[in-house]
């Protein structure tokens, strides 16, 4: 049997940045400024971008999210990890308000999800397992569809302005069912992003993406934080997962394992915890 | 407000674009209707006597058919895995969505409707193409949509979609069926103290969609 | 090996059970009167049982012995006192689903969703009675099996209600998807049943021969009066007591599927 450290509980930071000390089960740690190697880490300083308290779905009595907690300040980036079926694409439909929670409290940019849902939703980006495009309309006419949808007055001028910047302004003219997965990919990033919002919610961004993208979204997720807005992303790329992200969330079977600075994790921490599932 | 409205016209023209795109549907019904049709008088052998009795039944039932065709390919066309993600990001009001449904697919069956009027006039030799017929058709056809819609988006992405939207329908729409055909036949066969068949419509248009466009936002949400 | 370790006991009923904001366990009326009911239910049950029996022995006396025969119909006529609550009963139901469903809707609380679908089950086979019973006299006043009278009409569109409500039940199953659903069919069903009234009696005034005396006469003799009033009693009281027998059904039903889902858990 592993380590105590393998034990299911949602911890502080202290603990995890010590997993080379020896520690007893129950204990606390010192305080999170002592031993956290990330020292922009102030989880209660700045405003919080998303709130989730207790949050729990159940699906037909078959539990996915059992009272899941915790907070991501703004203009920081959060990578939500675990294996299959820990709940992290439900989290993400919760957090993008396309699921309703069967119980706890979701709070993104001040708003309730549970009263304000369609508020939040102008703050909100989300790009799912489904590029949620319309395969017979064109790349940009998908793009000016959803400008209107959100009621965008500068919708061509974005719509134009996102097409080069994620590379595809020479198939802007052509049926989004013809493109490849990368590019009905870059396609839906670009989707995302197109009303600005404060908060971007990425369902595995990276899959079916070549080097080039790969190295696009970085560059959209720095941007995105030197703007001062707020990212969270799921991924099976852990050591690039960790590398871009200021704070990591591990879900396992449907409860937080680690939340903390990314930096105080690395591959084998992330490994073991994942081992850690019976 | 201002948004909402163009939202709703954003919904509908985007679906009505899509639809000119691959056409497959409108093809499918269009035919289907003038089949429907073909079929009837064979089956009632149309005679001089009976075609006004007959003929007004015949083409509602092809106009209802034909709709639950397009109804169900329609709102397919939206699903990829889940109802509506697309839309359901987007901060649009889900009544928003229901009535852009609902108006697309009045237009959408109403072209098929504008062409097989003038057939089923033809076909059965009914004096019946007034200005009234397209005030009846238009009635109808949005008490049809107003219930096919919501059902459909309740059946899509369940294997049995094709034959469990009209088991939903059927059963309620049928004063549309009644005030329908009644009202068509009116035209061909005028009687005295005809109950006012079109108020009916009327009403069942403003009960279904005002009932339908608050229920719509519990079918859509998982 | 080890398992993952599990939270305090009663975290994963909490979780899977339906899941309300953590109140405070005060105890007010309601917790009063759950006490109560778990104390004298099975007692309530009985006498409600055996109130339903004599009630429907007394209808049969009634209706079969006490009630004078009618002049026109015949001894046939007897089956006014069934058909006759039957129907007000059935309609009953489908107003108690529809309003259940709008409870449901907006509480999301299960009880709703096992009560509507227990009243949809009793109202479909109170339906099926009406229509037998229906037909029966028909056949017996007109020689024919089937009248399109308005009335009759509109209980034959409820009962294909009904069915497609309960097809819509068992097509999605015990899950919270089938339970919206079949609310949102069950509360647009009932707006549009005034209007299908409407109609067909409209439909039916272009042939006004087919029509059924269906009890709709306002001078019936007294004692066919209280064998109807007995009637209407006993049968709302046997209307009640197999709602409550299907409700407790509905609810044991879902709390095995709750148990076996948390024993997969493990």
């Amino acid at each position: 049997m592993s380590a105590p450290t393998t034990a299911i509980r949602s911890v502080s930071p202290a603990r995890w940045s010590a997993p080379r000390q020896s520690e007893t089960p129950g204990d606390t740690g010192a305080q999170p400024d002592e031993t956290t190697a990330d020292d922009e880490y102030q989880r209660d300083q700045s405003p919080q971008a998303i709130v989730v308290e207790r949050l729990t779905k159940v699906f037909d009595a078959r539990p996915v999210l059992r009272g899941v907690s915790f907070s991501l300040g703004q203009g920081r980036t959060l990578a939500l990890l675990g294996p299959n079926g820990a709940g992290k694409s439900t989290l993400l439909r919760i957090l993008a308000t396309l699921s309703r929670p069967t119980g706890g409290r979701v709070i993104v940019m001040g708003h309730d999800l549970a009263r304000e849902a369609n508020a939040a939703r102008w703050a909100i980006g989300y790009l799912g397992h489904q590029t949620g495009l319309y395969g017979e309309l064109t790349a940009r006419e998908n793009l000016l569809f959803f400008a209107r949808m959100y009621g965008l007055r500068d919708g061509a001028k974005r719509a134009d302005a996102l097409l080069a910047r994620v590379g595809l302004r020479a198939r802007a003219n052509d049926h989004v069912g013809k493109f490849s997965r990368g590019q009905a990919q870059r396609l839906a990033l670009a989707r995302g992003m197109l009303h600005d919002p404060a908060v971007l919610l990425l369902d595995e961004p990276d899959t079916g993406l070549d080097e080039d993208a790969l190295a696009l979204l970085s560059e959209l997720l720095d941007e995105r934080t030197r703007q001062g807005q707020t990212t969270l992303f799921t991924t099976h790329q852990l050591a690039r997962g960790l590398a871009q992200s200021h704070q990591t969330l591990v879900l396992l079977r449907g409860r937080v394992a680690y939340d903390g600075p990314s930096a105080a994790l690395d591959l084998a921490a992330v490994c073991d915890l994942y081992g850690g599932e019976a | 407000m201002r948004l909402a409205w163009g939202q709703l016209w954003a919904i509908v023209g985007k679906d009505l674009r899509l639809e000119l795109r691959t056409r497959q549907v409108w093809m499918s019904m269009g035919v289907f209707a003038l089949l429907a049709l073909l079929i009837f008088s064979f089956a009632f052998d149309l005679r001089v006597e009976n075609k006004a009795a007959v003929g007004p039944g015949a083409l509602w039932v092809a106009f209802i058919f034909a709709s639950m065709l397009g109804l169900g390919r329609n709102i397919a066309a939206e699903q990829e895995r889940g109802p509506m993600d697309r839309l359901l990001l987007c901060p649009v009001d889900r009544t928003v969505i229901y009535l852009a449904k609902v108006i697309g697919n009045v237009i959408f069956i109403g072209v098929v409707e504008a062409v097989a009027l003038p057939v089923f006039a033809a076909l059965y030799d009914l004096p019946i193409i007034t200005g009234l017929i397209v005030l009846i058709t238009l009635l109808g056809t949005i008490g049809i949509a107003a219930v096919g819609v919501i059902f459909s988006a309740l059946a899509a992405n369940t294997r049995a979609r094709e034959f469990l939207l009209p088991l939903l329908v059927f059963p309620i729409i049928i004063p549309v069926v009644l005030g329908s055909v009644r009202a068509t036949e009116a035209l061909v066969n005028p009687i005295h103290g005809d109950p006012p068949w079109l108020g009916l419509i009327i009403a069942f248009d403003i009960i279904c969609l005002s009932v339908s466009a608050i229920l719509f936002q519990f079918v859509v949400e998982e | 090996m080890q398992t993952v370790t599990r939270a305090p006991s009663g975290a994963l009923e909490r979780d899977t059970a339906r899941a309300r904001p953590a109140e405070q366990t005060r105890p007010g009326w309601r917790t009063g009167l759950a006490g109560a009911m778990k104390r004298y239910g099975p007692y309530a049950e009985a006498a409600l049982g055996a109130v339903t029996a004599i009630g429907m022995l007394l209808t049969i006396w009634a209706a079969l012995v006490y009630a004078p025969t009618d002049l026109i119909e015949g001894p046939v006529q007897r089956i006014f006192y069934i058909h006759v609550p039957m129907a007000w009963l059935a309609y009953l139901a489908f107003f108690l689903v529809a309003a259940a469903s709008v409870m449901y809707l907006i509480t999301r609380d299960d009880r709703w969703d096992w009560f509507a679908r227990a009243n949809a089950e009793i109202g479909a086979v109170f339906t099926t009675f009406v229509l037998i019973t229906g037909s029966l006299w028909g056949k017996s006043f007109w020689g024919a099996w089937w009248v399109w009278d308005a009335r009759l009409t509109t209980t034959l569109i409820l009962w294909f209600i009904y069915v497609v409500y309960l097809v819509v039940r068992s097509f999605w199953g015990r899950t919270a998807q089938g339970a919206r659903n079949a609310a949102v069919y069950g509360i647009l069903a009932f707006f549009v049943v005034p209007i299908n009234y409407e109609a067909v009696t409209w439909w039916r005034t272009l042939h006004p021969s087919e029509v059924l005396p269906l009890g709709g006469t306002p001078q019936l003799p007294p004692a066919m009066v209280i064998a109807l009033l007995l009637s209407l009693g006993a049968f709302t009281l046997l209307f009640a007591f197999l709602l409550l027998q299907v409700y407790r059904l509905e609810r044991a039903q879902a709390t095995v599927e709750r148990l076996r889902a948390q024993l997969e858990e493990e």
